[in-house]
């Protein structure tokens, strides 16, 4: 099968005679004797099979459009208007490669351009990449870059100990090359980052990172003193957020940040069971940051007849010019994703991108208002998207109960936080209804009872 | 005469309009006010574009009108295996069971998904003759980063801690010694001999007890099969050492040959080049890694097990030396989706056919460009999925340069090869056709660099001065240099101080 894919199967013979060869293995007559084998897989199908089989395997997925869900802990379902995913899939823009030939790639180097440039808005930082491969290893990168602007004298670099275990395990597989030595800092009572531990770690660290919302979901109210207690100590300041609510606090750049990460896909991405999505990169506009930033980075410039054109630039930082000396090692990147979201946030707008975050802000509220009649919220604060309700019933048992009555709670975090005890992270969108959190709430004041029962 | 659309496109955000909205939105459960401590409340400037939606939508579809992709024309960009991406695979990707379904739902209510990433595991396993997958990373150099990491923590393991230094040859992807920087090795680079494949000599020089290991691509940048690769397997390995296999040419030899079989002990597959899944414009691409059974016990986790008792697909975070993460999560799910529909269409002999094909195309293109005047071919003739051509002579004759042959194909509508690599070739012109692409496109590029050829010699200046019928003229790449211009933002200030004129 696959025939209707090679135009030229029928007439290889042909082909082959008119070039001077007589059969197909004269053309791999330099494969080493033995090597070539047949080899044990199935044989093909038509596309009607594959199209069957794959939506029969598919539809044993049940979805968030099945059961109502509070998981979130780091991926969040998101609504993607239906234009962005139409836009996206025109073939020109998903079927073109890495717009090395500027000339012939202009719709989607002015897509990109204009995605730097609304990142650049929201996260307050006018220098802009145009992708990651999502925000955790736009994190390790970052890190990789604050001890590349030391020269390599400092190689500590500092983070949240209230950080999605899945970022923190990217950061420490992509720094264990280069050395650096990741710290931890606690969080306080309040569950934001303890102040006075940081500054017990900052001496000599070579970059210090912060979220805008950690991964409780609590608003970090200081953001712009951590900044502060890291270029007191001459650390870079690198801070991540969630795009979505960049419309309602304040953009990092205007915090105090020099790098700022985040992940364009919660705009524009569905979840697609963690991927892909897509990592923001901004730096402040210092020729110094700028030339060690990671990534592929589009610039306006002229054509020869002096009009507007756009092309990838600043590339000797690159691996295809500066081989084992790039700032990284990255190529391909998430350039779709990105479009997505830069598509999602041009409809979106100014107003829309505050009443997003609003709605999401309210939805929290509304979600952590309720559980905590049920069960305690460790933490006293503001909360963006994520919840962390503690249970005196062993959380599997909760699990268990709600997905009989056909509701996905939150996200285990005992397992990772152990002094956190029974707790799960349950979050909230601009697609959280009242009847799935009403319903939640009822189904968990059962459950609690028939345990305590 | 091709043309490609001119829309004179203003940014989005000089389309915007005051007040105008381009989304709707639910409200909020509860409208209460929800108190944002002062300061953190946004008071900075958002200047994001106000459109309505019809007006986003003229936008990027112009936009697109200006982009050039694999269903436009051949795109024989060599290195990059631009093949045709079949409809099937986006039509099965947008399925719900793959667009809203979060990655920490219950095992029991994603094993549609497992299932998916268990068989897709399975076909590469046997495509490469290795023995376990990771899908996680999420491109190709994503893919090198996690396997030398492997080899990394399999030398500190056993202890060979002075294993340091990782052999690349100098016809080698950028990305190989990027990516072994990244991972803590010192790049060691070995020349090529005049084929670009290993010269032998050279890797036994360069070979010591400090050796991690030798990152190859086979058949090599040049499209020439290394056929002494298992000497080379067997030097790397007396050594100490490690073979990666760098999958961006598998495309030549599936259903033929398996790297597994020819000693490479870690492997990284491209399912953007070989296994048709769209480019996107530089990505989402993915990366897996495939490694022999000694070395399964350091790759990332979750790996996917299945419960063949219990017929039950699961996550698997019992990995005992596992190098950690590369990615959140489990990997670009929805290009694994697209993935796996190719490969159940094809089978095994379309794979096979895939490959002869693709093989027929680049060897097609080589004899028949061949003897061009202005043209050379550097190595041997016979090739396997790409051709590179060095147009040294035509610019030592005429002024023109490989860069001048890529934007005249433009103007020609076909897509430049990938120019000035590998950069052993001076004047690279690298060509691989894919299967895709038909006899009758083929004769049209070959005829396109015969005629641009001709124009070199009784006409240079219209060569140097193309392309014409692109949306915009040469870009000047060393403005946007000089003069950074990165965001709407950068622009917007520069404009106000009358810094900028366009």
């Amino acid at each position: 099968m696959g025939k209707h894919y090679l135009p030229n199967l029928p007439q290889m013979e042909e082909m082959l005679r008119e070039i001077g060869f007589s059969s197909i293995d004269d053309l791999f007559s330099d494969v080493p004797e033995g090597m070539v084998k047949e080899f044990d897989l199935p044989e093909g199908k038509s596309e009607y099979e594959v199209f069957t089989e794959m939506n029969e395997i598919l539809s044993r997925n049940k979805t968030v459009l099945d059961m109502p869900s509070f998981l979130g802990a780091g991926a969040y379902f998101h609504y993607v208007p239906a234009h962005v995913k139409y836009l996206i899939e025109r073939s020109e823009f998903l079927t073109a490669y890495t717009p090395y030939q500027p000339e012939i790639s202009q719709g989607m180097l002015q897509a990109l351009f204009e995605y730097q440039s609304m990142m650049a808005e929201l996260y307050g930082l006018p220098v802009v990449n145009s992708s990651m491969y999502d925000w955790g290893s736009a994190i390790a990168e970052a890190a990789l870059m604050t001890v590349r602007l030391h020269k390599g004298k400092r190689k500590r670099f500092v983070i949240p100990k209230a950080l999605s275990p899945e970022r923190k395990a990217v950061i420490r597989t992509y720094t264990r090359g280069a050395g650096l030595e990741i710290v931890e800092v606690p969080w306080d009572e309040k569950g934001r980052l303890d102040l006075e531990a940081l500054k017990n770690v900052v001496e000599d660290a070579a970059g210090v990172y912060v979220e805008m919302s950690n991964f409780f979901g609590l608003v970090e109210e200081n953001v712009r003193e951590v900044g502060e207690i890291a270029h007191d100590a001459g650390a870079y300041f690198v801070v991540g957020a969630d795009p979505t609510m960049l419309g309602i606090f304040e953009a990092p750049g205007e915090l105090g940040a020099d790098i700022a990460v985040g992940e364009a896909s919660f705009l524009g991405s569905p979840m697609n069971f963690g991927g892909p999505r897509a990592g923001v990169f901004a730096v402040r506009n210092d020729r110094k940051l700028v030339r060690q930033m990671p990534g592929r980075i589009i610039g306006m410039t002229k054509d020869a007849d002096g009009r507007r054109a756009f092309v990838m630039t600043l590339q000797t930082r690159e691996q295809h010019i500066r081989r084992a000396k790039a700032t990284s090692n990255i190529c391909s990147n998430e350039a779709l994703v990105a479009v997505a979201s830069a598509i999602h946030l041009a409809s979106l707008g100014p107003k829309g991108l505050r009443e997003l975050g609003e709605v999401i802000l309210k939805n929290t509220s509304y979600l952590r208002k309720r559980l905590s009649e049920v069960a305690e919220v460790p933490f006293d604060g503001l909360y963006f998207k994520d919840v962390p309700v503690r249970f005196d019933v062993p959380y599997d048992v909760i699990h268990e109960r709600l997905l009989e009555r056909g509701v996905h709670g939150g996200y285990y975090i005992g397992g990772h936080f152990p002094e956190l005890g029974e707790t799960a992270l349950f979050a909230a969108t601009e697609t959280t209804r009242k009847e799935w959190v009403d319903g939640l709430i009822k189904a968990l004041g059962e459950i609690i009872g028939e345990a305590e029962v | 005469m091709f043309m490609q659309a001119k829309w004179d496109e203003p940014l989005i955000f000089e389309l915007s309009r005051p007040g105008r909205v381009g989304y709707t939105l639910p409200k909020p459960i509860e409208d209460v006010e929800v108190e944002i401590p002062e300061k953190l409340r946004r008071k900075s400037r958002l200047d994001l574009p106000e459109l309505s939606e019809p007006e986003v939508v003229k936008h990027y579809t112009r936009l697109s009108e200006m982009n050039y992709g694999v269903d436009s024309g051949i795109y024989p960009l060599g290195s990059c295996t631009m093949k045709y991406n079949p409809k099937i695979n986006e039509e099965i990707a947008s399925h719900p069971g793959v667009a809203y379904v979060h990655p920490y739902q219950d095992e029991r209510t994603v094993q549609g998904a497992l299932k998916i990433m268990w068989e897709l595991e399975g076909w590469l396993r046997e495509i490469t003759g290795m023995d376990r997958f990771t899908l996680q990373p999420s491109a190709g150099a994503h893919g090198e980063f996690t396997g030398v990491s492997i080899i990394r923590a399999y030398h500190l393991d056993r202890g060979d801690t002075q294993r340091t230094e990782m052999i690349v040859p100098d016809s080698a992807h950028g990305t190989n010694p990027a990516s072994s920087a990244m991972a803590g090795f010192r790049v060691v680079e070995i020349p090529s001999n005049e084929n670009g494949t290993v010269d032998l000599e050279a890797l036994e020089n360069a070979v010591s007890e400090r050796t991690a290991g030798l990152m190859l691509t086979n058949p090599n940048t040049l499209g020439i099969f290394e056929d002494e690769i298992l000497e080379i397997a067997e030097i790397v390995h007396k050594a100490g050492g490690l073979l990666y296999y760098d999958g961006a040419n598998l495309n030549a030899l599936l259903g033929k040959a398996r790297p597994g079989d020819m000693g490479f002990d870690v492997v990284h597959l491209n399912l953007h080049k070989t296994f048709s899944t769209p480019h996107g414009g530089g990505g989402p691409g993915s990366g897996p890694v495939g490694v022999k059974d000694f070395l399964k016990d350091y790759l990332p986790v979750p790996l996917v097990g299945y419960d063949e008792e219990n017929d039950r697909y699961y996550l698997d975070y019992d990995v005992p030396k596992s190098i950690g993460k590369v990615k959140e999560f489990y990997g670009n799910f929805a290009v694994l989706v697209k993935a796996l529909t190719y490969l159940k269409i094809l089978g095994r002999e379309g794979l096979r056919n895939t490959s002869e094909v693709a093989v027929l195309n680049a060897n097609y293109i080589t004899r028949k460009l061949k003897g061009t005047r202005g043209y050379e071919l550097p190595g041997k003739e016979l090739r396997k999925h790409e051709t590179v051509f060095s147009a040294e002579p035509m610019k030592k004759e005429t002024g023109v340069k490989a860069l001048d042959i890529a934007k005249r194909l433009l103007d020609l509508g076909m897509h430049a090869p990938t120019i000035y690599f590998p950069l052993i070739v001076h004047e690279a012109l690298m060509i691989e056709p894919t299967e895709s692409a038909s006899r009758e496109e083929l004769d049209a590029y070959v005829d396109a660099l015969k005629r641009i050829s001709e124009e070199a010699y009784s006409d240079p200046e219209l060569v140097k001065g193309a392309p014409h019928s692109t949306a915009v003229r040469r870009v000047d790449d060393v403005l946007a240099v000089k003069r950074p211009v990165i965001s709407w933002r950068m622009y917007r200030e520069l404009k106000e101080r009358g810094g900028i004129d366009i």
